[in-house]
């Protein structure tokens, strides 16, 4: 079935209109002016955001925080998939696909309402901790997802087949099993790890004063008025995410194909 | 074979259950206390922050959140599935297509929704654009409105209808086209009477999605409405910052969970598709 002319003229459009808020942003990233009048090229704006020590270390704060992250839950969110590709648990299954759906406004103030609760009883506070493991949280079921859909398509005879040729389950599932799901362990890394960089909405609300994130900054330049700077480090955002979900993408396409 | 399994669904287990069913327990249980005088909860047990949900003031503002939800969800429906069919015919091409969607959705919500805000002020682009080729003399007023929160939910919950609706129609039957054809029907017949119908599965999922993601929006309504077409989701983060009103909040919070999980019934029995 061949696409129609309509259909192909419509689909410009409708990626143009995906993409080019985007481009546009990137284009006047390098605008010399700070109107939105083209005025010539220049790196003005770059220079201006990473002479910014405030962003900087928001920056520096936010890879902490998704490199933490990252590690925690794909490490929980591939054993919690292996489990339930042994055998299905319809309990936590259902609070996985609940969390994935539930909104993040949600999340972020019943997580807020238990670390209050707790800290009438401990004495901790809001800060980077609390942040890590907000995200930890919310970015497990990504991974389940990614690697069940991986798990599906495995041989479970492999692993049968290792176990009588006198493996434990732990070295079949190490040897055997983990190593054929790599591909999807570590796209769903890439997952979550774009996904805690990049979130505002539970971050915002579960960080302390020694936490604030690159978009908590972003968010509060951008509400406070027009800043090219932010054009500028919006811009390195994307590439680098963009980049990442392109590296994400290709793991897994490799993988259907295989 | 049961204790390996044990192990590897505790950590899950217990960051689901810690961090996820216990705070929406402790919410619930807010939801049905007073309100301290500095902020805090305190018994008598109450259903007042439910009764509060029919006052005027609030009955507006969930009434707003469920009809820009309908809307987004309706211009997503129209806008998605062309592009979803488009990407289905598109061959070898098809996944390259499909990055074309994923790559930006994927990339930032915040800079996404900052991009428009870029676009949309009264100095912005389009207006700069409009003022310079002399169509229009003073600037319009396109941030801050009912209209930009609106375009900003579509585009940021687009990808969310195409998916699904792209995965059923990869999967759908070819033959049942051409036997469409073979009977005489027009490519738009055969379009209204077989292939939407055929799509259904994956229609349904993608507006649930899109549905309950603008539903719960907060980011898009507090930098795109800048506070004044604000919806459930600022609503309640204003309960639990500024107004400090936590029982309130805790409320309003579980009516959105109970509509979430009304509509994740019929997802669940469709499977996982689409959500990633």
């Amino acid at each position: 079935m061949k696409n129609s002319r309509w259909l192909s003229v419509y689909a410009v459009a409708a990626y143009a209109f995906l993409h080019l808020p985007l481009v546009v942003l990137a284009v006047f990233s390098f605008n010399s002016s700070r109107f939105t009048q083209w005025e010539g090229f220049s790196l003005t704006w770059y220079k201006a955001a990473f002479a910014d020590t405030q962003l900087a270390e928001a920056t520096g704060n936010s890879l902490l925080i998704a490199l933490a992250a990252t590690l925690l839950a794909t490490a929980v969110g591939t054993l919690g998939a292996y489990g339930l590709w042994k055998r299905n648990s319809p309990w936590i299954t259902t609070s996985l696909y609940l969390s994935l759906v539930t909104p993040e406004i949600v999340m972020g103030i019943s997580l807020l309402a238990l670390y209050q609760w707790i800290f009438r009883y401990l004495a901790i506070r809001l800060g980077m901790h609390t942040v890590i493991l907000a995200h930890v949280m919310f970015c497990t079921a990504y991974v389940v997802t990614v690697v069940s859909a991986r798990l599906r398509a495995f041989d479970a005879s492999l692993e049968e087949a290792a176990m009588d040729l006198g493996a434990t389950e732990w070295q079949a599932f190490l040897r055997v099993t983990l190593p054929q799901l790599a591909p999807a362990v570590a796209s769903a890394a890439l997952l979550v790890f774009i996904t805690s960089f990049d979130d505002y909405v539970i971050t915002s609300l579960v960080a302390g004063v020694d936490s604030e994130t690159l978009p908590m900054v972003i968010y509060a330049m951008a509400r406070k008025g027009f800043n090219p700077s932010v054009n500028a480090i919006s811009t390195l955002i994307v590439v680098a995410l963009g980049g990442l979900i392109l590296v994400s993408s290709r793991l897994e396409r490799n993988e259907a194909e295989r | 074979m049961n204790r390996l399994r044990f192990w590897c669904l505790t950590p899950a287990g217990a960051l689901l259950g810690g961090l996820f069913l216990i705070p929406l327990g402790i919410i619930f249980a807010y939801s049905l206390l007073t309100r301290g005088p500095y902020g805090g909860v305190f018994s008598p047990l109450t259903w007042e922050n439910y009764s509060r949900l029919a006052d005027p003031l609030y009955a507006a503002i969930l009434w707003r959140s469920l009809l820009y939800a309908v809307i987004v969800t309706a211009i997503c429906l129209m806008l998605g599935f062309p592009l979803a069919l488009f990407i289905a015919r598109a061959g070898r091409r098809r996944n390259l297509y499909l990055s074309l969607v994923m790559v930006p959705f994927w990339s930032s919500f915040l800079v996404r929704t900052y991009a428009w805000m870029f676009l949309l002020r009264d100095t912005g682009l389009i207006n700069s654009a409009l003022l310079a080729a002399g169509v229009i003399r003073e600037p319009l007023t396109l941030l801050y409105t009912p209209f930009a929160v609106i375009l900003g939910l579509v585009y940021g919950y687009l990808p969310f209808m195409v998916l699904p609706v792209f995965a059923t129609l990869e999967r759908l039957d070819k033959s049942l086209i051409e036997a469409s054809a073979d009977l005489g029907a027009t490519p738009g017949a055969t379009l209204l009477h077989v292939i939407v119908p055929l799509s259904k599965p994956g229609i349904l999922a993608g507006s649930i999605l899109v549905f309950i993601s603008s539903l719960g929006a907060y980011l898009t309504p507090d930098l795109l409405g800048g506070g004044k077409t604000i919806m459930i989701g600022n609503l309640v983060q204003n309960q639990f910052t500024t107004a400090r009103d936590w029982p309130f909040g805790a409320a309003l919070s579980l009516i959105l969970m109970l509509v979430v999980m009304g509509l994740l019934v019929p997802l669940q029995r469709r499977g996982s598709e689409g959500l990633l």
